[in-house]
């Protein structure tokens, strides 16, 4: 587990953009395991996101659908079946201390249980690494404390979880990895 | 680790044979056209709004086609044989009337002669037509005795120096020979055809045209959505599969309401069609859409479908994808 931190413009958002292949280095390769994502065709793309998770600030759920839904969007991508995907859906509600807003829509819920379905969308296929892009962004210290005691839940189990984050305050709480980009150079700092 | 590594751990983790993957790919399919038919439900008055033009544009045609197939009942097969109709002259007796027909019945290029009497025509026209009752209200008969015959050679060319030459004896006052009218509707079918074909090509490019702008609709829409999806890792052909199958059933419905719109119009047009014939050719029995037709329709309304969905997917996604490449 590791944080993510440095000032804006400092390029959190390209290197998770790289990470997420989203974008593609000018220059160098990027590693992942022992993948190189350069090496990526176009078809491969699709089964690499597979084996991540990724958590967004404004958590990116789809309005126009249950909590359920929205959960189980990536395990219909990867091809489950309904029976599986109903008990991992729930599993990863569990996880996230949602399981009584199965049925609801996002917008019925607090930002930060919606941040809290954001997670459980991007644990639900258990991926190996998990990318959080400023999930603590609009919650209060509190909620924010909430979500990252579970991120380090994830990563006692492990999984890889890289958070991308401004909040000081929060990483030297937290007491791990700190990686700080300062103008697109990396500083590593324990 | 490597991509194909990457996929068959994806596999083993499913852990499923070939064939459970081809049933679980056919339940998928199955699952995401319903869920677009699902989500094209929620958003009922637009769908409607677009179903109902597209049944009127694939309507057009099709009613033109199946008119058109009602009216080749009206040319005869090849066992009709052409009559030469020689209207004789009014002042002709009896008498004179039956040395004429005789005459004629001498000719070689003739097969058969038929004579018909003044009186036989008012009797036949008043059993046949409405109008039978106005000869009552005439003195005299108004129509002439007619000598109906068949010609030998029925080759056209022959057939209309027969005529001209029967037109020119003092007895007769016209000569008409009916294949004319039938080559006139022969004409006039087979223009009506061109239209109908030249009308089906502009109707389908509009099927095509309304079904791309509205799947376009659908996806811009939906936009959040498919970046997202592709963000957790969907593939193209995953993203696109509910918008193709979208496409594929409005084709396949707008279709099958245009055809209950051609069995409406048809039977709207029934009556006067079958008052008019029954001048001409006595009873008409107005056929609907023939099956070749009704298959035609409903294929080419799904494929025009799916064509039209394929063409703004792969415009829209186009735009969609260039960020993840």
């Amino acid at each position: 587990m590791a944080f993510l931190t440095g000032h804006s413009g400092a390029g959190k958002s390209t290197l998770l953009k790289l990470l997420t292949r989203v974008e593609k280095p000018s220059r160098g390769d990027v590693w992942v395991g022992d993948q190189n994502l350069s090496e990526l065709s176009r078809s491969e793309i699709p089964h690499y996101r597979r084996t991540l998770g990724v958590v967004y600030q404004n958590h990116r759920l789809l309005e126009d659908r249950t909590v359920y839904q929205n959960i189980a969007l990536p395990l219909r991508i990867a091809g489950y079946n309904e029976e599986d995907i109903g008990r991992r859906v729930r599993a990863a509600l569990d996880r996230v201390g949602l399981l009584a807003s199965e049925q609801k829509f996002p917008q019925a819920l607090s930002s930060g249980e919606q941040q809290r379905i954001g997670i459980a969308r991007a644990i639900v296929h258990k991926p190996r690494v998990l990318i959080a892009d400023e999930p603590t962004g609009n919650l209060d210290p509190r909620l924010s404390l909430d979500i990252m005691s579970l991120f380090e839940q994830f990563n006692r189990i492990g999984t890889t979880v890289l958070i991308a984050t401004h909040d000081v305050a929060l990483i030297k709480r937290m007491r791990h990895r700190v990686l700080i980009l300062d103008k697109g150079h990396l500083r590593h700092v324990q | 680790m490597s991509s194909s590594e990457i996929r068959s751990r994806g596999a083993s983790d499913l852990s499923v044979t070939r064939w459970q993957r081809i049933k679980h790919w056919a339940v998928q399919h199955r699952l995401e056209s319903v869920d677009a038919v699902k989500r094209q439900l929620q958003n009922r008055l637009s769908t409607l709004v677009t179903l109902l033009l597209l049944a009127v544009v694939l309507a057009v045609p099709t009613f033109m086609y199946s008119l058109l197939g009602n009216l080749k009942q009206l040319s005869p097969g090849t066992d009709f044989e052409p009559q030469l109709a020689l209207y004789l002259s009014p002042e002709l007796k009896a008498d004179e009337l039956d040395r004429f027909s005789r005459s004629l019945l001498l000719r070689d290029d003739l097969l058969s002669v038929e004579l018909i009497s003044s009186d036989v025509g008012a009797s036949e026209f008043k059993s046949h037509s409405e109008l039978g009752e106005l000869i009552n209200l005439l003195n005299e008969n108004p129509l002439p005795a007619v000598v109906l015959a068949i010609p030998r050679d029925q080759d056209p060319e022959t057939m209309k120096s027969l005529r001209e030459s029967m037109a020119a004896l003092p007895e007769v006052d016209v000569a008409e020979l009916d294949v004319e009218w039938l080559e006139r509707l022969e004409i006039i079918l087979g223009s009506f055809s061109s239209i109908s074909f030249v009308l089906a090509l502009l109707l389908g490019m509009t099927v095509l045209l309304v079904i791309a702008n509205t799947i376009r609709t659908m996806i811009s829409s939906r936009q959040e959505e498919i970046e997202v999806s592709l963000l957790i890792g969907a593939t193209g052909a995953w993203v696109r599969r509910p918008f193709l199958y979208a496409g594929l059933l409005y084709g396949f419905f707008g279709a099958l309401m245009s055809l209950a719109m051609v069995y409406f119009s048809l039977a709207l047009v029934e009556a006067p069609l079958a008052e008019l014939t029954e001048l001409y050719i006595g009873r008409f029995d107005l056929q609907g859409p023939d099956l070749s037709l009704i298959m035609a329709l409903l294929l080419g309304g799904t494929i025009l479908g799916w064509i039209g969905a394929f063409m703004a997917v792969s415009r829209q996604m186009g735009q969609l994808t260039q960020g993840s490449d």
